[in-house]
């Protein structure tokens, strides 16, 4: 067998020869291909950007909370009367998780006004009711002004941390320090101003109040409303310890009976990664079996394709065979034709579905991305495709009688 | 004493078109040596071109045997077929058999390739064989820019290229002028002189007194095998008729 510049000129000057035909029968090759790497970058993209969105702060933390933030349908079980999280059982848990360096409580209630004398905020503030450890776990940082303390929580005292966002909106050329504001009927005092934060996505975070814990459910109410309960681990080597430890005391907290699943669920950031897969999976098989359709089509065109060239250029092997061309010499070189028209189609593929996907990554603020281990799938499946339909094509232009392909006639 | 290359027994070759059968070649035995310089003869239809094809290794009879350098060619595989083709025949097609697509170069070329031979000195020896036939001017045209001659002698530089054990060619200078044409009977002779083997196949009896011995072909059949008497040899003899 020779694998040299005859085979490549050949079958590159047949495809040149017929660029019409050789564009169309690739076309299947190419949406097959655009169609599941324009997914796995944008995918890819949504991935990246979730990683590196965790903080280091972030990526030793996790939330406990009454359901999946992100459910995919009805619920499985019949546990619609889920017992809320409350704040003993919050505390009962303080109490036993030893393990963890910070362990805090949190709500939040939302679509709020604070007035400050004649001013007064859209209805979008973000109150937030906290403990020292969600300060903590959240990374709320006071610019100037004082933290809360210990006792602000324990006598739920009418103080608050405010965002510069609600800053800028009412405390045009006042110190906010020591004023109170008014949010829903209720006088407040301001003890502390909260840092900026960078923002995401080009979204400002920084329009948001917090309140201890205990006077914000005094304002928002204490029934009906479950607790977000958020733990920081000392360090990444620990963190699935304290997670595994935290998930039994709630258990023992909430009386789960052994063999019961858990009435609340714990968020980490493994679990956050495998919720975006559990809903980009579906996704993923969608794009898997629109390609594999398109491939397969792709492939019995270029099948056809390959036997109409066989045929055209019967007189062309049998000359070949008659200077002394081998069978597997008239087998590679149309094999090679046909692999490589499914290499420029997944190439094409590629290329765009590369493209597009980072355009519209782009447009969701996501990360740069290449897909490169699906290149590597995506080229594999075009040369496969191209071996499994370029095959029998192939086969028969080998197998000609040299004295008969002579006396074709074209 | 010159070896043996071809020894073919009984052979012949039956085609069937419809209900009638054909015999191209009816019962046909020859013998021809290693330096021998062959004319066949006969009226179209004869069987010669059914003949040469099967000389050449690219048809198989319907029966009798075939010997090549003492080994049967109806026992040999389909690779050792191409290689005999490749490596000991340079075959002129009385069509041509041209790549349409391809310049004389590549035409030229085309054995070599299958010999596996490197680029450079396949280029090399392609344009040598080119030169030779008086195409050193036309290396890039392709067929359809080549007079019918130019064609024909293209074909003869792709056969002479590999510098085969026995040339076979099927009406080289049918498409050829007089005068070309004797520039090519006087390659066919130094390539002769040089041991190599020539059968060709002609129509016209002053091309076959090139030849040392000429053997007639009537309806499948060998009608006389004779040496030529008074040869001619291009540039050197005068052509006079002389056949026994
Ligand atoms: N493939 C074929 N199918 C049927 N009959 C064939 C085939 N090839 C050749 N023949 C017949 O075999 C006979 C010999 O043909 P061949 O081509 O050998 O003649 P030829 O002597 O070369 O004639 P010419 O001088 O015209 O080239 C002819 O009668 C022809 O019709
Ligand atoms: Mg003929």
């Amino acid at each position: 067998m020779r694998i040299n510049y005859e085979v490549f000129s050949v079958a590159f000057g047949s495809i040149r020869q017929n660029r019409l035909r050789a564009g169309l029968t690739i076309l299947g090759v190419v949406v097959g291909i655009f169609s599941i790497i324009v997914i796995m970058t944008i995918i890819t993209m949504l991935q990246n950007s979730i990683e590196s969105g965790f903080s280091d702060l972030n990526k030793n933390t996790f939330q406990i909370q009454k359901w999946e933030a992100m459910r995919m349908g009805p619920h499985h079980h019949g546990d619609r009367n889920r017992k809320d999280i409350t704040i003993e059982d919050f505390d009962r848990l303080q109490g036993m998780l030893t393990q963890a360096l910070y362990i805090g409580a949190e709500q939040w209630s939302f679509g709020r006004v604070v007035k400050y004398g004649n001013k007064e905020t859209n209805p979008n503030v973000q109150i937030a009711g906290m403990t020292i450890g969600a300060l903590r776990n959240n990374n709320v940082k006071v610019e100037v002004g004082r933290d809360f303390i210990q006792t602000d929580i324990d006598f739920a005292r009418n103080v608050c941390l405010i965002g510069m966002d609600v800053v800028d909106k009412i405390f045009t050329g006042v110190d906010p320090l020591g004023q109170q504001v008014i949010i829903d009927g209720l006088p407040i005092t301001v003890v502390g101003v909260l840092e900026r934060t960078p923002q995401l996505f080009g979204q400002s975070k920084d329009n948001y109040i917090v309140f201890p814990i205990s006077s914000w459910q005094i304002i928002y109410g204490k029934t009906g409303r479950s607790v977000n309960i958020t733990v920081m681990s000392h360090s990444k080597e620990d963190y699935n310890q304290v997670i595994d430890a935290a998930m039994g005391y709630m258990r023992t907290i909430r009386k789960v009976a052994p063999g019961e699943d858990n009435d609340f669920y714990i968020f980490s950031n493994e679990s956050l990664i495998s919720q975006v897969n559990d809903i980009t999976s579906g996704i993923k098989i969608g794009a898997l079996v629109v390609s594999i359709i398109a491939l397969l089509a792709a492939g019995v065109g270029i099948m056809n394709i390959m036997l109409v060239s066989v045929t055209e250029r019967t007189k062309e092997i049998g000359i070949r065979k008659a200077v002394g061309a081998k069978r597997a010499d008239i087998l590679i070189q149309f094999l090679f034709e046909a692999i490589l028209l499914c290499i420029i189609g997944g190439v094409i593929g590629i290329a765009l579905g590369v493209g597009l996907g980072n355009l519209v990554g782009k447009l969701i603020n996501a990360q740069t991305a290449i897909p490169y281990n699906w290149i590597a799938i995506g080229i594999s499946t075009c040369v496969f495709v191209g071996v499994l339909f370029g095959t029998y094509p192939a086969y028969k232009a080998a197998n000609l009688d040299p004295i008969e392909a002579l006396r074709h006639e074209t | 004493m010159n070896e043996n290359i071809i020894n073919i027994e009984h052979i012949s070759k039956v085609y069937t078109v419809g209900d009638v059968k054909v015999h191209a070649l009816y019962d046909v035995s020859l013998r021809i040596d290693s330096t021998e310089y062959v004319a066949i003869m006969g009226p179209s239809g004869s069987g010669k071109s059914t003949l040469m094809n099967m000389l050449g290794c690219l048809d198989t009879p319907s029966g009798g045997k075939y010997d090549f350098k003492t080994r049967n060619v109806s026992l040999m595989t389909d690779n050792e077929l191409a290689e005999i083709r490749n490596r000991e025949i340079g075959f002129v097609f009385q069509t041509f058999n041209l790549l349409s697509r391809s310049n004389a170069l590549h035409n030229v070329e085309l054995p070599l390739i299958y010999a596996g031979v490197p680029s450079a000195e396949r280029k090399e020896r392609a344009n040598q064989a080119l030169i030779s036939v008086g195409l050193g001017d036309r290396v890039h045209h392709k067929p359809n820019e080549l007079s019918g001659g130019q064609r024909q002698r293209v074909a003869i530089a792709r056969a002479l290229v590999t510098n085969p054990a026995i040339i076979l060619a099927d009406e080289p200078t049918g498409n050829l002028d007089s005068k070309t044409g004797e520039e090519i009977m006087l390659l066919f002779h130094e390539i002769n002189q040089k041991g190599n083997t020539i059968i060709l196949v002609t129509h016209e009896e002053y091309i076959a007194q090139h030849a040392a011995r000429v053997i007639r072909v009537r309806d499948g059949l060998v009608e006389r095998d004779e040496a030529i008497v008074n040869r001619y040899i291009p540039g050197i003899s005068k052509p006079e008729s002389a056949v026994k």
